[in-house]
């Protein structure tokens, strides 16, 4: 049994069997769209919001997830599983790692990182 | 006694979302040996080789991250001692004293938060309850390990935004070397710090992001670069979440993998690196050079690794 899941805040879309989490249905097909961290629910990179479509979820952390969010359809990608076709905004994304100083040191940015979550 | 003062890192206590699959991965994919369990259900485990009672806690919590980690230092006069440089050095808060037998078979911890918002402990006393081979002529090795089996718990990687303070904390209150750095930019503005209190190349390391108080990865010692690769057969074997690896470092030459526990706290396990003295120069890396500096093979920085934290 496959559930569509589909991106609406990019273009991609694929097939998630009812036993795996979001997350794993779209690396096992080699798609990208969700930017994939830790994949145990405790890193919150791969958090979308279920706009549309029956799911379930695994534990999350609530660092991750607040319980009003939760509420709203946030989840963790990597926590979600589908229970019919899915219609998710990708909220996550790869943080920049190095700060600024006040002193004005230029971001050490990662390049990329707009474009994994948004292609 | 020629290593004074802070002497390693003693403990790590992680939280995990479901304890009884953290322990499973603990236990059976890395390979540490669980000694025991409290009241509290936080169950305490170490590596075969370290004498003390124990070096990893894991607590059942709603989030993932590090509660704490503990120094331990080498008698009780250095622990008062330590403790008042602490309080007054200015860099620290909420400091206080935890009662002896709160962790099982350690003595009371003076605990502080650092300016990168890391919660550190200092305690002199846990029992050594002996290693796996005892000390009397023993094997070099013991039978019946399981999974990757390091030898010890060794280092944490810690994210937080005052990396000044906590390594001046570190440096000039801690009695620690800084072994590496990567500096950005012409003003050569710190990122990242390498810190030992010992002859390892580190015992700590932080970065700087704009967050207070994150867990990059807690690593563990093996002996060689074959068994890394057998790691990474491990994790394949049991589908353990890979971060990426076996590769090696520039900084700290470390040859390693790295991989997440269920609840997605990031684990190392590694081999290699050098000795280090405390009059040895500090390694400097510039941030044009970060790529070979963090993965000398791929020479690229990876997104993942770089962003992803508990
Ligand atoms: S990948 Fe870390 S929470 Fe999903
Ligand atoms: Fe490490």
């Amino acid at each position: 049994m496959k559930h569509r899941i589909e991106i609406v805040n990019g273009s991609e879309s694929f097939g998630c069997p009812a036993d795996l989490d979001v997350l794993r249905a779209m690396e096992c097909l080699g798609r990208k769209g969700i930017p994939v961290g830790c994949r145990g629910g405790g890193c919150g990179i791969c958090k979308v919001r279920v706009v549309e479509g029956p799911y379930r979820t695994g534990a999350m952390s609530r660092a991750c997830v607040s319980v009003d969010e939760q509420s709203d359809g946030y989840a963790l990608a990597c926590k979600l599983f589908a229970e019919g076709d899915l219609r998710l905004q990708v909220v996550g994304k790869m943080a920049r790692c190095f700060a600024g100083s006040a002193g004005g040191f230029h971001v050490y940015g990662l390049q990329g990182a707009a474009s994994q979550t948004n292609n | 006694m020629a290593l004074t003062g802070v002497l390693r890192p003693g403990h790590v206590v992680l939280r995990v979302m479901d304890l009884d699959k953290a322990v499973a991965h603990y236990t059976d994919a890395l390979g540490l040996i669980e000694v025991a369990r409290d009241d509290k259900g936080r169950v305490f485990f170490k590596a075969w080789d370290e004498a003390d009672h124990h070096s990893v806690v894991l607590r059942q919590a709603d989030e993932a991250g590090m509660d704490y980690m503990g120094w331990k230092v080498d008698s009780a006069a250095t622990l008062e001692r330590l403790a008042g440089d602490v309080k007054n050095s200015g860099l620290v808060t909420d400091t206080s004293w935890i009662a002896a037998g709160e962790h099982p078979h350690t003595g009371k911890r003076f605990r502080f938060t650092i300016p990168t918002g890391h919660v550190m402990e200092l305690y002199a006393q846990k029992d050594a309850t002996g290693c796996s081979t005892g000390y009397l002529n023993p094997e070099p090795w013991p039978d019946g390990l399981k999974g990757m089996a390091p030898s010890r718990f060794d280092h944490c990687l810690l994210y937080g935004d005052d990396l000044d303070g906590t390594v001046k904390l570190f440096t000039e209150v801690l009695g620690f070397g800084l072994a590496e750095e990567v500096v950005a930019g012409p003003e050569k503005f710190r990122i990242a710090a390498f810190l030992s209190c010992s002859n390892k190349v580190h015992d700590v390391a932080f970065i700087r992001q704009p967050m207070k108080n994150k867990f990059h990865h807690a690593s563990f010692l093996l002996d060689n670069w074959y068994e890394v690769l057998k790691a990474a057969d491990i994790i394949s074997k049991r589908k353990i979440s890979i971060d990426l690896g076996p590769t090696r470092h520039g900084i700290t030459r470390g040859e390693t993998i790295y991989f997440f526990d269920p609840s997605g706290n990031r684990n190392e396990v590694f081999a290699g690196g050098y000795i280090y003295y405390p009059d040895k120069p500090t390694v400097t890396w510039t941030d044009d050079q970060l790529g070979p500096a963090i993965f000398y093979h791929d020479r690229k920085l990876n997104e993942a690794f770089l962003s992803v934290v508990t």
